[in-house]
């Protein structure tokens, strides 16, 4: 026992001395993608990363990269965990990181106060501190192409077209943590303007699976729509839940996190009708999918099966990783290097166009809202849309949808003053 | 041959019930101690002290917390994170009431809160012992962190429902925030855990730490030769929150930067009762053992094993499958340590030791 003891601490002293070799050469981009292929969310995490990855990989064969510089994407492995989150910041930063995208909302809001300090800008693409959305005061954090709260509201403005929130009880269903609670001072703030009542169904981590006496209260309380801020197990569950009680389905709206094949798959034609708001383009009918398929995933250089490209949440990582491809274009261009920085990708951030020409030109037309990228504003235009599960797979049906933005404006505003007021010697910025 | 005390005579009683009788001993104590506290700090990259060592010694202090009660006294808790979570409430709470203070007082005295919650929920332990109080132990977790979600007040009345650590001071250097270097957080807290290990040796030796024994091996005789079990128990109970705090406390602020009630959920309440364990029940320096094979294990597997299957094999391991491996390994790790060294990593070095001492004449 001691002697293999012993052998095994001298086979680790040695593993030990294996100095870790990631060379930045000259010319590449260095992204770190904090993945989570692992743990309780992997059925979310997984497609993300693939779609993330795929993207850049993509750019990297057929265009050589970007402005000449590879790009090397690394993957980290945080299980959705907080802890493992900060292990693999401190383990990649240094190596030249340009951007993280947490995919975590407890991540995200340990590395926001971080960014400032490293000079790496997080960019939590519709997740994260909504409050984040305001570019004076969080100079390094974004949050395109919506906020939770703008999300919120163009999803009451859906309800509102069609057949009217006046008068009527919204119930709204959510995880228990942070993330749920998010848009709850948005709801409280809008249900005596527009005349709606809502009434509250918290679901706990623990009790994911087992929804039954929440959709008992739900059936108590008989609402007229259901909204639903969930992830993970969480959705396919209060959907069958709702289908048990014959909740019905097409007044029963999730959040964009509350929408993927990975949720509706398992619940199949019980599922039907069933709605989901989603910034990110379905299907791979866009010439951007197609190159994807074309010289990667035919290629045989990516994690995932053929069958998933083109689904929600794979749409979706890979959405991030246009809007990161734009941003270091951007960043390119007013720098004038190839090898930027993540001051410089900062600066991209805030001044790349994906307008109407642009989608098009990079295969992407009609697949999501444009952005518009400024100083002021970290959120962009943050218009969604609607879609729809006919039992088999997810249906585009409704146009682009803004967000009320005079209303979420001000509360984002005050929002991201209290964070502020609670940091010493947090540094703003003014926008001219 | 190494570890030989021969000519090493004791000529007064402290001399014979000191912490450390033996010179060699002695000589290694205050070796390791000058490679914490100066080499690592100038060698130790960021990765290394951050990822690393701070949370090696933050899980540590907890371990010590419950060994205190589970080793020590014989009480099993799975109530550890909750613990830990309320010192960090605390900590919170406090400093943000009282911005210009030393983070260190209320690092210290968040531990206090915890203490009080720890005594009450140590309260059936009078009554039941055994798998009963691993139930009670486990309801204080499902409370408290049930308590962290719907307690707006504990996080302030944030949107995100989580705490946000806010840059503090001790002495006129940055200690808490993102602006704090890792340096300085490494010191901080190697220095409170030093302290608290060094308290709490001599709690264990005095008639506090002797009593806690006694309940551990015969309640009932015990209770028969004057040591009141409300006491003992109760005690064990606050002391072992005390230190479950002050770990939770460091936990938040020198290590995670900002924590959510995930952070404090039943999964480390279970990562901590492993390390003990694993390290070795009622050993101070299984604490430490146990704390370094759990914790610093898998972060070296995750970090280093996919360039070295890489460099030297012909296949590809990804950073997911990296974390599957480790988790593997601690399984596997436990259920051998259960088996073959039910006394955990304690025990083997004391075997290490033994036979050093005899070396090379093995009787």
């Amino acid at each position: 026992m001691l002697k293999k003891l012993i052998l095994g601490a001298a086979a680790l002293a040695v593993a030990g001395t294996v100095q870790v070799t990631t060379v930045s050469a000259e010319d590449t981009l260095y992204i770190p993608s904090l993945s989570y292929r692992t743990g309780p969310f992997a059925g979310a995490g997984g497609p993300i990363s693939n779609g993330f990855a795929d993207y850049f990989n993509m750019l990297n064969e057929r265009d050589g990269g970007i402005g000449g510089a590879k790009l090397v994407v690394e993957e980290c492995e945080t299980a959705y965990n907080a802890q493992k989150g900060v292990e693999c910041y401190e383990a990649t930063k240094g190596n030249g990181a340009l951007a993280y995208n947490p995919y975590s909302t407890g991540i995200t809001l340990q590395l926001i106060p971080k960014a400032p300090v490293d000079q790496i800008p997080v960019l939590s693409m519709g997740y994260g501190l909504s409050a984040a959305a305001v570019g004076e005061k969080f100079p390094w954090t974004f949050n395109y192409p919506a906020s939770y709260w703008s999300q919120m509201s163009s999803i009451l403005k859906y309800i509102d077209a069609n057949g009217g929130v006046k008068g009527k009880k919204i119930g709204f269903i959510y995880l228990d943590v942070g993330y749920g609670k998010e848009p709850i001072p948005l709801l409280d703030k809008l249900a005596p303007e527009m005349g709606f009542e809502w009434v509250g169904f918290p679901v706990g981590v623990k009790e994911m699976q087992n929804q039954g006496a929440t959709w008992l209260n739900v059936r108590k309380e008989r609402p007229d729509w259901m909204i639903m801020w969930g992830f993970g197990a969480m959705n396919p569950t209060a959907i069958k839940e709702a289908a048990k009680i014959r909740f019905p389905m097409d007044k029963f709206i999730g959040n964009w996190w509350a929408g993927a094949h990975a949720d509706l798959e398992p619940v199949g034609e019980a599922g039907k009708g069933y709605k989901a708001s989603s910034f990110s383009g379905i299907g791979t009918d866009f010439p951007a999918l197609q190159d994807v398929i074309k010289y990667v995933v035919d290629a045989g250089k990516s994690q995932a099966k053929k069958e998933d490209v083109g689904k929600v949440l794979y749409n979706r990582g890979l959405f991030n990783a246009v809007i990161m491809a734009e941003a270091i274009r951007a960043g390119q261009k007013s720098s004038g290097k190839v090898k930027i920085t993540g001051v410089e990708m900062r600066d991209g951030l805030e001044s790349f166009v994906l307008d109407e020409a642009r989608l098009k030109e990079i295969g992407l037309e009609g697949f999501t809202a444009p952005i518009t990228a400024s100083c002021k504003d970290h959120e962009g235009s943050g218009a969604i849309f609607v879609q729809q599960w006919d039992g088999k797979t997810w249906n585009r049906i409704s146009d682009l949808i803004p967000p009320m933005t005079d209303v979420v404006k001000p509360l984002l505003e005050e929002a991201a003053d209290k964070y502020v007021s609670e940091q010493t010697d947090w540094k703003t910025q003014s926008c001219g | 041959m190494f570890y030989r005390e021969a000519g090493q005579y004791k000529t007064t009683y402290e001399a014979d019930s000191a912490k450390f009788p033996i010179l060699q001993d002695k000589l290694f104590i205050w070796f390791y101690l000058a490679i914490a506290f100066i080499v690592i700090p100038l060698i130790g990259g960021e990765f290394f002290l951050g990822a690393i060592m701070i949370p090696f010694l933050v899980f540590a202090l907890a371990a010590i917390g419950l060994n205190i009660l589970t080793g020590y006294t014989g009480q099993i808790s799975l109530g550890t994170g909750a613990f830990m979570g309320v010192g960090a409430y605390a900590c919170y709470k406090m400093t943000l009431a009282f911005p210009d203070v030393n983070i260190l007082v209320f690092i210290f005295a968040s531990g206090i809160f915890s203490a009080l919650v720890g005594v009450f929920f140590g309260l059936p332990s009078l009554r039941i012992k055994g798998f009963y109080l691993v139930v009670t132990t486990l309801a204080a977790q499902f409370f408290l962190e049930w308590a962290f979600i719907r307690i707006p007040w504990l996080y302030n009345y944030n949107d995100s429902g989580a705490i946000e650590v806010p840059q503090r001071e001790a002495f006129g250097v940055i200690v808490t925030g993102a602006s704090a270097s890792a340096e300085v957080r490494y010191l901080v807290c190697l220095t409170v855990v030093v302290i608290m290990t060094w308290f709490a040796s001599n709690i264990i030796s005095g008639r506090i730490g002797r009593s806690w024994m006694m309940i551990r091996d015969m309640d009932i005789a015990a209770e028969l030769m004057g040591v009141r079990p409300l006491y003992a128990k109760l005690s064990a109970f606050a002391v072992s929150s005390f230190y479950c705090g002050v770990a939770g406390a460091l936990m938040v602020f020198l290590w995670l930067g900002a924590a959510e009630v995930e952070s404090f959920d039943y999964n480390h309440s279970f990562e901590i009762l492993f390390m003990v364990i694993l390290g070795g029940l009622g050993s101070l320096l299984g604490c430490f053992l146990g704390a370094a094979v759990i914790w610093i294990l898998p972060v070296i597997i995750r970090a280093w094993l996919p360039p070295i299957v890489d460099t030297l094999t012909p296949f590809i391991i990804t950073s997911s499958q990296a974390d599957l491996v480790s988790d593997i390994m601690i399984g596997v790790m436990i259920v051998v340590f259960l088996i073959m060294e039910p006394h955990g990593l304690a025990r083997l070095w004391a075997i290490i030791k033994q036979k050093l001492r005899v070396w090379p004449f093995p009787y």
